[in-house]
């Protein structure tokens, strides 16, 4: 019953943190920033929810089994927003920087690739 | 003797103990002996065909960050979650105050590994996102002015070095000593000032 209860508390907040993480996705003005938004969705909104599958679980090896997916989750993920965010600067997207979201070298162009 | 053993074999053993505990807690066979006997085949024909591609070395079988990893591991959850509160924040407040910096940070490691982890570990928390590596250099995208903390992220760089092998250990003693002097130093200048 409180194993129960703690792992729908869990559940709501992974939902929460997921909600919150696509929310940014779409508010964020520009695409460094966004993969900023997406990072809470696979780490924190992921790990929660599995916790809450783990107690949830009634034998072991199903326990196991999911404590080996968050490992790999928190392997994996750095290293994919690694590529994406290198294979973005490599490919000279500038960045947005600073309070007022300028990016240097345009002040006339219009943001046709935000 | 075991010195020696772990000279010749070491890593051999720890990546086929390593495999076989993985195979048993996958399996969950542990009564049946025909069975356990085939897992150990396989994991003597993969450690072998490990050593034949030449996968046993330092990169391939890590054994030098362990077992301080497993500290840093809990330590970095704290600051995970710490940093995903942040930018949750950001993402639900009305009104977006962002304030986007690329900063670089120096990457001590010893090792090419433990400047992996160290690149990882600033990308896995959401407010940071290394972009880049130059030689010992990482560049780094935040999300906030406040986010690009260069002394709080050298600082976790400190605590990769300090379990990634023997050379990283003495450099973080050395380095520490040499902040407690100039602390000293700056110390004592206040004294003689006062």
């Amino acid at each position: 019953m409180i194993l129960d209860s703690l792992s729908w508390c869990l559940f709501l907040l992974g939902a929460l943190f997921i909600i919150s993480g696509s929310l940014g996705l779409l508010r964020f003005p520009d695409f460094y920033t966004r993969l900023h938004a997406a990072g809470v969705t696979d780490t924190l909104g992921v790990e929660l929810m599995l916790l809450a599958m783990i107690f949830q679980s009634d034998n072991w090896i199903t326990i196991v089994k999911l404590l080996l997916i968050a490992l790999f989750m928190l392997l994996t993920s750095p290293v994919s927003t690694h590529a994406i965010a290198h294979a973005a600067w490599v490919g000279k997207l500038k960045p947005m920087l600073g309070p007022d979201l300028r990016r240097d070298g345009d002040a006339e162009t219009h943001e046709e690739d935000a | 003797m075991l010195r020696f053993l772990t000279k010749i074999a070491g890593r051999h053993v720890v990546l086929a103990l390593s495999m076989f505990g993985l195979w048993l807690l996958l399996s969950g066979y542990f009564t049946y002996p025909s069975l356990l006997t085939f897992g150990i085949i396989s994991v003597l024909l993969t450690t072998w065909l490990a050593q034949r591609a030449g996968m046993l070395d330092r990169e391939g079988v890590p054994t030098r960050v362990f077992p301080g990893i497993f500290a840093y591991m809990l330590w970095l959850t704290v600051e995970i979650g710490k940093s995903n509160l942040i930018v949750t924040m950001h993402a639900l407040s009305p009104k977006l105050k962002l304030s986007p910096t690329m900063v670089t940070v120096p990457a001590y490691q010893a090792s090419d590994l433990g400047k992996v982890i160290f690149a990882n570990s600033i990308t896995l928390t959401p407010s940071t996102v290394s972009v880049d590596l130059h030689e010992n250099n990482i560049l780094i995208h935040a999300l906030t002015a406040e986010m690009a903390d260069v002394a709080g992220m050298i600082a976790m760089g400190e605590r990769v070095c300090a379990f990634d092998g023997p050379e990283g250990r003495d450099w973080v003693r050395q380095r520490k000593a040499e902040r407690r002097a100039e602390a000293d130093r700056a110390a004592a200048e206040r004294q003689a000032g006062l």
